[in-house]
């Protein structure tokens, strides 16, 4: 029978403490914590957390074996379905997902299942839980377009039952936006998603970095000269927008790739790296969702004062509900139903503040959001030195405009089937670069169908 | 790691470095450029492709030594490596999408000031390889920062030295140079390709307007990824913005907003400068509180 206790809270950094520092924000349960969490759960005979998983993890199951006290083999269950369970037990939206629909959920709290999710993920890394062993070396050759969750998946199931992959990465360091995105308090690089990366490798799969596909090489070169028999494109969505509106090329204008980049994959916030980066004093962010969320409180811990400004009302804030939870502690600003019209910069280009004018909600558009409509009048303005765009990102052009016969459809990504076939045959693809930007969990199953879509097909041809 | 083959000093703190880069030697055009980060705490920093050679799989670079880490890179020797270095990245320059016969009509002038002679030269090179010579400018404040001169010399006939100090060739500005050569000289010039400072750049720009000739300049911007992700190159082009990594970095001169430009290389360079007192005062063995 389940235990009717309160869902078990986590421990959490101190936030006057960690609004000073890059420290993760959250510590996870320990085995005592996650023992007692999961004995919360129903074990539901048709479970509705399943249903609303992007890859349906077996979450009953798993959560039992936390309660049988074997947790390897909780780790192994995961593992059938998700290669990042420490990623995703961390970033994923679960509120949205598989906690929304939890039973408990209806009456109550539903089981934190994202939070046993890490626990089983962190045990397993840290115990050394072997998941997965690569099969013998088939003889063929399958090459990789990006080190993202989609890329890595993908590059991980070929691996797994035997094909040579090869990994190309435009940066220097593996891991797409799980590197140079998602900031270190959410994510750390070194304790988290450099062994999950390491994992990949360790099955044979070769990481190549500072490759440009499209321009160091291009996917006709890969497969006609360097014997590539498929190609999988998980090259994410990592376009920045900007809003188009006057001042947007001011001193102190920056999109929130290049403010994060700076900070993540460069270091920025640590003086022994030589990458430089710029808060003034105060800092605008524009936008509501995850990225937005990041940089905002990226901006915090660098020593600004650091608001929000969003066009539509709290409740339709497209960030992970606990980041907006996490933000407010931390003292974050938020301006809600507020909307930029113009940056304005001093005599010599520099930002000194942001024009706005205040929103109400209309009538639900196509997406069943609600629709900002601009108040009359009602134009003010907010002193900053920095302002951030965190307006969402497309798909870059390069492979598909270097690669013939790959399509594209409006929006600038790659037309693919749900198995990730794209309109050029051997060449698949899947992730943000497929969907324009979405979750880690989305990609990752992307890459993981795909992976099975290429071995059908290279099985068809020998 | 990408190593070092040979390494040399041109002028004072200004070095040309051999690297051994096939993927990037096969791949590079006349007009691109790469990006290097000298060692693990590094910050990326484009560098314009100087010279390759795919049989060899080595590309030539050409650095200045001015913030922290472009110092690290002029003091790594032969046999040292680079941690990363990614390319060729931008468009290729627009000749080499001329056909033989408007190139062989075509009367280039290339005009390099300072560092520019750089990404000159290949464009250069590549004309030279197809029969066709150039004129080229090259401007420097004085006969000691001149680069490359012999190496034009022997690509083609017509190159015209300018120095601001008159100590070799035309005393005086590039521009007015230009302006001699076309008005009082009667030469002809069908385009012209200005690379160097922006603020040489730009005033070649309005030279060429009056003059009447097309014009095409190459913007050394900041970056970040060099990849079209972070936006930190973002230029004005004709009224619209332009990212100078992906869409560049070559632009029609006469459209593009140059005060802005230089304006937008300024954008980090308080914290740079303040960075590299630091490391002076850090050398010089005493604390500093630089408070940034
Ligand atoms: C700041 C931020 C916060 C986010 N927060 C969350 C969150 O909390 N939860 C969540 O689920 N999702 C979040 N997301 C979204 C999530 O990270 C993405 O949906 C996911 O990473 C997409 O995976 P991908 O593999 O398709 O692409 P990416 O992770 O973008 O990886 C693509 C990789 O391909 C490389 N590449 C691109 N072009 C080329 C080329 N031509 N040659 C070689 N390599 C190339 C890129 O450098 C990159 O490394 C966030 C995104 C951002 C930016
Ligand atoms: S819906 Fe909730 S209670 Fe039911 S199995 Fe899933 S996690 Fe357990
Ligand atoms: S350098 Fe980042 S987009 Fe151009």
């Amino acid at each position: 029978m389940a235990n009717k206790i309160p869902r078990v809270p986590v421990r959490e950094q101190d936030p006057k403490v960690r609004a000073t520092n890059f420290e993760e924000v959250c510590y996870g349960y320990n085995l005592e914590e996650a023992s007692l969490e999961a004995t919360r759960c129903l074990g539901c005979k048709k479970p509705r957390c399943v249903e609303a998983c992007p890859v349906s993890v077996k979450i009953p199951d798993f959560i039992h074996c936390i309660v049988e006290g074997d947790v390897a083999a909780a780790a192994r269950v995961i593992a059938q379905d998700s290669l990042l369970p420490s990623v995703c037990g961390r970033v994923c939206p679960q509120e949205t997902q598989c906690e929304g629909a939890c039973i408990l959920g209806v009456k109550g709290e539903p089981v934190a299942i994202g939070k046993l999710e890490r626990f089983v993920g962190d045990w397993g890394r840290e115990q050394g839980v072997a998941l997965a062993e690569a099969a013998p070396h088939n003889g063929h050759k399958v090459a990789v377009v990006g080190s993202g969750p989609a890329g890595l998946a993908c590059a991980a199931d070929l691996a797994k039952i035997g094909y040579g992959v090869t990994v190309f990465e435009v940066l220097h360091r593996a891991g797409g936006v799980l590197q140079y995105g998602i900031p270190e308090f959410r994510l750390p690089k070194e304790r988290v998603v450099g062994p999950e990366i390491e994992n990949v490798r360790r099955l044979g799969v070769k990481i190549e970095t500072d490759v440009v596909v499209g321009r160091t090489v291009t996917v006709d070169q890969l497969m006609d000269e360097e014997g590539f028999e498929a190609v999988f494109i998980g090259s994410g969505a990592g376009l920045p927008r900007f809003m188009g509106i006057p001042g947007e090329n001011l001193n102190g204008v920056v999109s929130a790739n290049e403010f994060l980049t700076r900070t993540n994959l460069m270091h920025a916030y640590d003086r022994q790296y030589d990458t430089p980066i710029y808060t003034g004093g105060r800092v605008v962010v524009v936008g509501g969702g995850n990225v937005a969320m990041d940089a905002v409180r990226t901006a915090k811990r660098l020593g600004a004062e650091a608001s929000i400004v969003y066009r539509r009302s709290e409740t339709e804030l497209p960030a992970r509900r606990e980041e907006v939870h996490h933000a407010k502690e931390e003292g974050i600003d938020f301006r809600m139903l507020t909307n930029p019209a113009e940056i304005l910069g001093d005599e010599r280009g520099w930002v000194k503040g942001i024009r706005c004018v205040r929103m109400e909600l209309g009538e639900p558009d196509a997406s069943g959001r609600r629709s900002p409509v601009e108040i009359p009048g009602s134009e003010f303005e907010i002193p900053c030195d920095v302002v951030i765009m965190a307006l969402g990102t497309s798909p870059n052009p390069l492979i598909a405009a270097t690669t013939p016969g790959l399509e594209t459809n409006r929006r600038g990504c790659v037309e693919a089937t749900d198995e990730g076939a794209t309109t050029r045959e051997g060449v698949f693809a899947g992730g943000d670069a497929v969907t324009g930007a979405a979750t880690v969990i989305l990609a990752m199953g992307a890459g993981r169908r795909a992976a099975a879509a290429i071995d059908a097909y290279i099985r068809s041809k020998n | 790691m990408f190593k070092i083959l040979k390494k040399s000093e041109l002028a004072p703190s200004i070095y040309l470095m051999e690297v051994e880069a096939p993927r990037v030697a096969h791949a590079a055009q006349p007009g691109q450029f790469l990006i290097v980060i000298v060692d693990e705490k590094g910050e990326r920093i484009p560098l314009t492709i100087c010279d390759y050679d795919a049989a060899k799989g080595t590309v030539t670079i050409f650095i200045q030594a001015i913030g922290a880490s472009t110092m690290r890179i002029a003091a790594l020797n032969e046999g040292d490596g680079f941690a990363d270095f990614v390319g060729p990245l931008g468009q290729p320059s627009e000749l080499i999408h001329y056909s033989p016969e408007r190139l062989a009509a075509t009367k280039f002038m290339f005009v390099a000031g300072g560092l520019g002679a750089a990404p000159v030269y290949p464009q250069v090179k590549w004309l030279a390889e197809r029969g066709v010579q150039a004129d080229v400018i090259i401007g420097a404040k004085n006969e000691s920062l001149i680069l490359f001169e012999d190496e034009f010399r022997a690509l083609t006939p017509n190159v015209h030295i300018a120095t601001d100090d008159g100590s070799k060739g035309y005393k005086g500005l590039v521009t007015n140079l230009l302006k001699e050569l076309v008005v009082e000289q009667g030469n002809r010039y069908d385009c012209v390709v200005a690379i160097g400072p922006m603020i040489m750049m730009k005033f070649v720009a309005l030279t060429t307007k009056e003059l009447g000739i097309p014009t095409i300049a190459s913007l050394n911007t900041l970056m970040v990824d060099g990849t079209g992700m972070c936006g930190a190159c973002r230029v004005t082009v004709g009224g619209k913005t332009r990212f100078a990594c992906v869409e560049g970095p070559e632009f029609d001169a006469h459209q593009v907003d140059f005060d802005e430009a230089m304006r937008r290389q300024g954008m980090y360079r308080t914290i740079e400068e303040r960075r590299r007192a630091a490391e002076a005062e850090r050398v010089a063995g005493h604390k500093c509180n630089i408070g940034l």
